[in-house]
């Protein structure tokens, strides 16, 4: 099948070019990284990890989202989704991808990766954070690539399958489980250790996942002959809209703990991130435009006319995915390492060159993302005609 | 078949890349290295294992060291005619071959291998900067 | 696809494994010899042992960042820790900071002047409960059974900074980049990191593998002790006895093992 994402047209090349040359150019960066060491970055003593690992914890949101078209046609029943479940998975493995990309990226010794394997420390949230992401990815490839191989043919996909594809919905819940704690079980940081935290990412996930997918459907049907369908659209635009009512309603969770107690050690990262300590403020325009953004999203989602127009819905989903991602991705790292253990406040301000680098992850994942679309889009034009 | 023609220009492509190091070389072996040896190491006349054993398995020896040291504080070694040894690379290995360009590159470079040692152990500690 | 040359292929992979497991096994082989039965590998005789090396600060006796000095000057000297300009790529053993960054949790509103003054060494507290090393996923943090000491091992080191992250008093310090041109005297003795690897206090371990207490206590003109926490005789012990001592955090039960006399 993998032929079927070498024929496309100048449109297609076009994209996937850019793609490539992005892709080039963080590896560039990226080998400079690797020569200098992790200095070219903005990170410091006080704030060890920055902009990659808030792009992983993002992404694993999203490739867990890829669940939520899997978990009602499979559990539910629901036939619709039938038509979708493959963008689902592949979008799923595009993220694992990136994922791991990131984390990899993030090491000061890539060479040593596999020492992670070759002393395997079952007390270490990474470990299993490896172990599960590892095998989400494979369970996504073996699924996906089979399931769309059987309806190439016309045939029903193979009976083994199965118990693969329910232990695949479970396991897309664990991949963020894990994915949290790997924060909030760390004495002394106010900030990540609570207990809502793994439902919180969980939550944002399966808006932005989602909200994605809907983006990537609307696309599809605009470039290609295959439409996803409308019900499908709508169907989603349903799960997005409750996640994301749920992500704030969580937030607000949060707030009320922290300001309620009064604890300064909960307080002071979260007045950090809104309204700047001691005269540090960097993230305050960023987490307001993410509140904003998520505000938005719900009122565009939730009131049936907005979410039922369906250019009005790509501009929630839009909203949605970004203000998502600057909640989870700028604010959850950098606000929790602001202020530091000593209650120092040495701020962290991405530098340019590790986001270049991370935009060519991006970028990497989205060609990965694109040619499995392109794949999984010309078996549904071949099977219709 | 038509694609013979392709089929055996990627085969002969194939090889020639292959064995490369066989017509750079025109059929010749690169000579070996000659390691020298200090006068310290000379005149202690025996390393801490045999000279066949320490040629050919130094990095053994080298990576079971290390793990005694580090991961066990395990520091002595006592070889097989009971001599003691403090196992550290820069302490007690260069104190002998305090000449790590001729000793320890010669060989390494002639096998095309680059340890990471030297990123950290520090050459020749006998030696003042 | 025809069966017979699917066969040949998986007979071929099966073949491709079998030839690889060979040298793996021989280097494992190799690495028994090396420790085979004629050769003995153990402690030396001058070691010191604790079943859990502490320390006491007794911060009275330490006025000024001045008196200080010498102590971090000793420690990060003889363990090749690099002088960085940049603040960010900063990497510190043991350092001086203020009573509330010390104890940000204990600061009262109202605090003796002298002790908002006076300067309070920092360092890693080899907790008996260390969650930098439940953090680790390669175990290249541990805890030494022989004497509590929270070890690194540098050659394991990913540099994932998950430790980092877990450590409630930000004791480790990450390379971000080569730190040997930063190294203003380099101790021959004893190794630089590379770029990419976590570094913190190691309590001396190397100094107390061949009879010597921890650079900076030797250096403190008693400002410091050091002893095994578990001997009721050690001077530790003594200390902590007839003073009021104070840690760092404790609430997060972590056990740090080094005490504060204020």
């Amino acid at each position: 099948m993998l032929e079927l994402a070498l024929k496309g047209g100048k449109k297609y090349y076009g994209w996937m070019t850019l793609l490539v040359v992005i892709v080039g150019i963080g590896f560039l960066l990226y080998l400079r990284q690797l020569d200098f060491g992790l200095g070219i970055t903005g990170l410091s003593r006080d704030t060890s990890w920055g902009f990659y690992i808030a792009n992983f914890t993002f992404l694993v949101g999203v490739a867990a989202g890829g669940v939520m078209v899997v978990l009602p046609y499979y559990l539910h029943d629901y036939k619709a989704f039938g038509k979708v479940t493959i963008l689902g998975e592949f979008l799923a493995i595009a993220s694992v991808l990136m994922c791991l990309t990131f984390i990899l990226v993030d090491l000061g010794q890539p060479m040593r990766a596999f020492n992670v394997l070759l002393y395997p420390t079952l007390n270490s949230v990474l470990f299993w954070d490896a172990v599960v992401l590892n095998g989400y990815l494979f369970l996504n490839i073996i699924i996906g690539w089979n399931v769309l191989e059987a309806e190439r043919n016309g045939v029903h996909y193979q009976p083994w399958l199965k118990p693969l594809i329910y232990l695949s919905i479970p396991w897309a819940i664990s991949i963020h489980t894990v994915t949290a704690y790997l924060y909030c079980g760390l004495p002394g940081r106010g900030f990540w250790m609570t207990a809502i935290l793994a439902p919180r990412f969980l939550s944002s996930a399966f808006a932005a996942g989602p909200a994605l997918l809907i983006l990537c459907c609307l696309i599809i049907r605009r470039v290609s002959s295959f439409d996803p369908g409308r019900e499908q659209i709508q169907s989603l635009a349903k799960i997005v809209a409750y996640a994301i009512c749920i992500n704030v309603f969580f937030f607000l969770c949060e707030i009320f703990v922290a300001f309620y107690s009064q604890i300064p050690e909960h307080m002071d990262h979260i007045k950090y991130l809104f309204v700047g300590l001691h005269g540090h403020g960097a993230y305050v325009p960023w987490m307001w435009a993410s509140f904003i953004l998520m505000i938005v999203g719900i009122i565009l989602t939730v009131i049936p006319t907005t979410r039922k127009n369906e250019g009005v819905l790509a501009v929630a989903c839009v909203a949605i995915f970004l203000g998502t991602w600057i909640d989870k991705g700028l604010g959850m790292i950098a606000g929790g390492f602001t202020p530091s253990p000593l209650h120092e406040i040495n701020e962290y301000i991405p530098s340019l060159q590790e986001v270049v680098i991370a935009l060519g992850v991006w970028a990497m994942g989205f060609l990965v993302l694109t040619a499995l679309f392109k794949i999984a889009v010309s078996v549904k034009e071949e099977t219709r005609s | 078949m038509n694609n013979k023609a392709l089929i055996v220009t990627g085969v002969v492509i194939f090889l020639l890349i292959v064995l490369f190091p066989f017509w750079y070389m025109r059929g010749k072996a690169a000579p070996p290295p000659e390691v020298e040896l200090t006068p310290k190491a000379k005149a202690a006349q025996k390393c801490v294992r045999s000279t066949e054993y320490m040629r050919a398995e130094h990095m053994q020896l080298l990576d079971v060291w290390r793990d005694s040291v580090v991961r066990e504080s395990k520091r002595i070694y006592v070889n097989p005619d009971g001599k003691e040894f403090n196992m550290s690379l820069s302490n007690t290995c260069l104190d002998c071959h305090s000449n790590k360009a001729e000793f320890c590159d010669r060989c390494h470079n002639y096998a095309s291998v680059r340890p990471y040692c030297w990123s950290c152990h520090i050459e020749n500690p006998k030696e003042k900067t | 696809m025809d069966s017979s040359r699917r066969r040949i292929l998986q007979l071929l992979g099966i073949s491709a494994l079998a030839l690889t497991t060979r040298p793996v096994l021989d280097a494992f082989a190799k690495e028994q010899q090396a420790t085979g039965a004629d050769v003995i590998i153990k402690e030396g005789d001058k070691v010191l042992k604790a079943r859990q090396w502490a320390m006491v600060i007794d911060t009275r006796k330490l006025h000024s960042e001045a008196e200080l000095e010498p102590l971090i000057e000793a420690c990060h000297t003889i363990h090749n820790v690099p002088k960085l300009l940049n603040k960010n790529h900063e990497i510190k053993w043991l350092w001086g900071t203020h009573y509330h960054n010390a104890f940000p949790g204990k600061a009262a509103r109202f605090i003796a002047e002298e002790v908002e003054q006076r300067p309070f060494l920092v360092l890693c507290n080899h907790c008996e409960n260390p969650p930098c090393v439940r953090a680790c996923p390669t175990k290249a943090t541990w805890k030494r059974d022989n004497d509590g000491i929270v070890f690194m091992d540098f050659h394991r080191c990913i540099g994932c900074r998950f430790c980092m992250a877990a450590c409630p008093f930000g004791a480790r310090s990450f390379n971000y980049r080569d730190p040997r041109p930063f190294i203003q005297e380099t101790n021959k003795k004893f190794p630089t990191r590379m770029k990419g690897v976590v570094e913190k206090c190691n309590f001396c371990a190397e100094r107390l593998a061949v009879g010597q207490i921890p650079a900076c206590v030797e250096v403190s003109k008693g400002a410091l002790a050091f002893g095994d926490l578990y001997d009721p005789k050690s001077e530790v012990r003594e200390l902590i006895r007839t003073h009021f001592t104070i840690r760092r955090k404790q609430t997060l039960g972590t056990e740090p093992c080094v005490y504060y006399i204020v």
